[in-house]
């Protein structure tokens, strides 16, 4: 069970900035353990955002991107309250879900 | 398996969706995965890797800006940001030059975000970072260098 | 063995970069340190502690909201600040890591015994770990503000002094060695002057951290452990006595700096 991503949504003058901690390995699969053998490859490879219902962001990942992946983007609109929901999934078919309501 | 719809969600380029239903449990993950651009990923060469997102031979750019340190003390963690002023951009792509495979990651952008994303990548030396912007269906890039230490003792 | 991990690690995308040869002042991190800072991966580390601290476990089943930081039960913001301070139910010095174990001891039945004889990143004492982040970033920004009054405060500050000077290990090597003068670094790392107050406030505030290189987050003991390993000298007990008069040295000789809390390193 993949553990709970930290979310902060902020909306000030008519945008809303979201900022978003993911737990995951992000493991390239080019690295090897102590014992020589090599560490399967681990990473989130797709993430969406929600605004409400809306799509605000898609994003695909290779497994270069850091360990405990960090994410920020911006929308217009939103307001204290809504919703925003994010979603990854990775390329062992684990995913998870989380959702803040907006500051 | 219906490769029909399959096909018909990938074209309409649902990605997100597909990583939702598949988040819900109501998809198998590998339908998901089938949306990832792995021929892009696992490209080792930047020409290949800017086909195969459709970008070809990107035009520079003033209109990009990257933000990322100009020294980054360790290359496990490089912050990394790209603002574009062009106007209807629709996705941004973060390539790192030296890296073995080149693409870090892609965002595509619906109206009504702004084309302003950061995030954070593994870098295995000083290399340029390229953002390959997409608007109106053109591609657009720069780039900036940034160095790469390993810093102090393992402590 | 373990320097083949960290080196894998450090090349991260897996071609390992020989090291370049940069002029120090082109050593300046603080672009890339300011970057880091918002949106700390140590956040991660504090949703767990506080999850933690109101879960129920142990053998007694308990939460640790009866726990007494020092500002009262269940009061977390800023007790960090004010650590290490003298509690008179144990009648002891106790650092944040030692509070939390008495605390989990007494109050939810686990014996400190299994986080003293533990390893670090595991089991129950990275469970303290996750408390430590959660703790320490309910004192964002505060500035450190350690109570020497108690002459068990001031036992333990001399101690830490002492410490601190003392030379040992195969390279009679001291704290000192490495942490006494402005401007020093090994490599590419800057090293605070632990003898001056800003110095120390440097030290001691900028950890519990979350480490880039590995991705873990280390604890002040986990950290004066590690100085003591690179001092090859004998390793410290969890909690004992001479880790706390060192962050007692440290936090009192740092009194009225402000604390990044918890940083975020290399």
């Amino acid at each position: 069970m993949a553990n709970p991503m930290r979310i902060r949504a902020a909306a000030k003058e008519g945008v809303t900035e979201v900022r978003v901690l993911m737990s995951h390995v992000m493991e390239t699969g080019q690295r090897k353990d102590s014992s020589g053998a090599a560490i399967p490859a681990h990473f989130i490879t797709e993430l969406v955002a929600k605004h409400n219902d809306k799509v605000v962001l898609n994003a695909q990942f290779g497994p270069s991107v850091s360990t405990n992946p960090y994410l920020a983007f911006k929308f217009n609109g939103g307001a204290k309250g809504d919703k925003v929901t994010v979603s990854w999934t990775d390329n062992k078919g684990e995913s998870r879900t989380d959702e803040v309501q907006v500051a | 398996m219906n490769h029909q719809r399959r096909d018909t969600l990938k074209a309409s380029g649902s990605l997100g969706v597909l990583g939702l239903l598949a988040a819900a449990g109501l998809i198998k993950p590998e339908l998901a995965q089938a949306a990832w651009n792995k021929g892009a990923f696992e490209a080792h060469k930047m020409d290949e890797a800017l086909a195969a997102i459709g970008a070809g031979k990107p035009a520079d750019s003033t209109d990009i800006q990257i933000t990322a340190p100009d020294i980054a003390e360790n290359g496990a963690v490089v912050p990394v940001g790209v603002v574009s002023n062009i106007p209807n951009t629709e996705s941004i792509a973060i390539m790192i030059e030296k890296n073995p495979a080149m693409l870090a990651a892609t965002f595509e952008i619906p109206a009504g975000t702004i084309a302003d994303v950061q995030t954070r990548v593994k870098m295995g030396q000083t290399s340029d970072v390229y953002a390959v912007v997409k608007a109106d269906g053109k591609f657009y890039t720069t780039k900036k260098e940034v160095k790469v230490t390993l810093g102090g003792c393992g402590g | 063995m373990r320097q083949k991990i960290i080196a894998a690690a450090i090349a991260a995308a897996a071609v390992v970069a020989a090291p370049q040869a940069l002029a120090s002042e082109e050593l300046n991190f603080d672009a890339y340190r300011q970057m880091l800072a918002d949106g700390n991966p140590a956040e991660l580390f504090e949703m767990e502690g506080e999850e933690l601290w109101t879960t129920a476990r142990g053998p007694k089943n308990a939460t640790l909201e009866k726990c007494d930081l020092g500002l009262g039960a269940n009061v977390v913001v800023g007790a960090a600040a004010q650590m290490p301070r003298y509690f008179a139910d144990t009648d002891k010095v106790q650092d944040l890591e030692s509070r939390l174990m008495h605390c989990m001891d007494a109050l939810q039945g686990i014996p400190s015994a299994e986080i003293i004889n533990g390893s670090f990143l595991k089991g129950e004492r990275a469970k303290v770990a996750a408390l430590v982040a959660y703790v320490v970033g309910q004192s964002k920004g505060k500035p450190i503000q350690v109570d020497l009054a108690h002459p068990k405060m001031k036992e333990m500050y001399a101690m830490g002094e002492k410490t601190f000077y003392y030379r040992t290990g195969a390279m009679d090597f001291a704290c000192s060695s490495c942490h006494s003068q402005d401007g020093k670094r090994i490599r590419a790392t800057s090293l605070p002057n632990i003898t001056t107050s800003k110095g120390a406030a440097e030290g001691w505030g900028s950890w519990p951290a979350y480490r880039v290189s590995n991705s873990q987050f280390w604890t002040m003991q986990h950290r004066l452990w590690d100085c003591f390993r690179q001092q090859r000298t004998a390793e410290p007990v969890f909690g004992s006595d001479v880790t706390i008069a060192l962050s007692t040295f440290m936090a009192g000789k740092g009194n009225g700096h402000e604390a990044v809390w918890p940083g975020v390193k290399r």
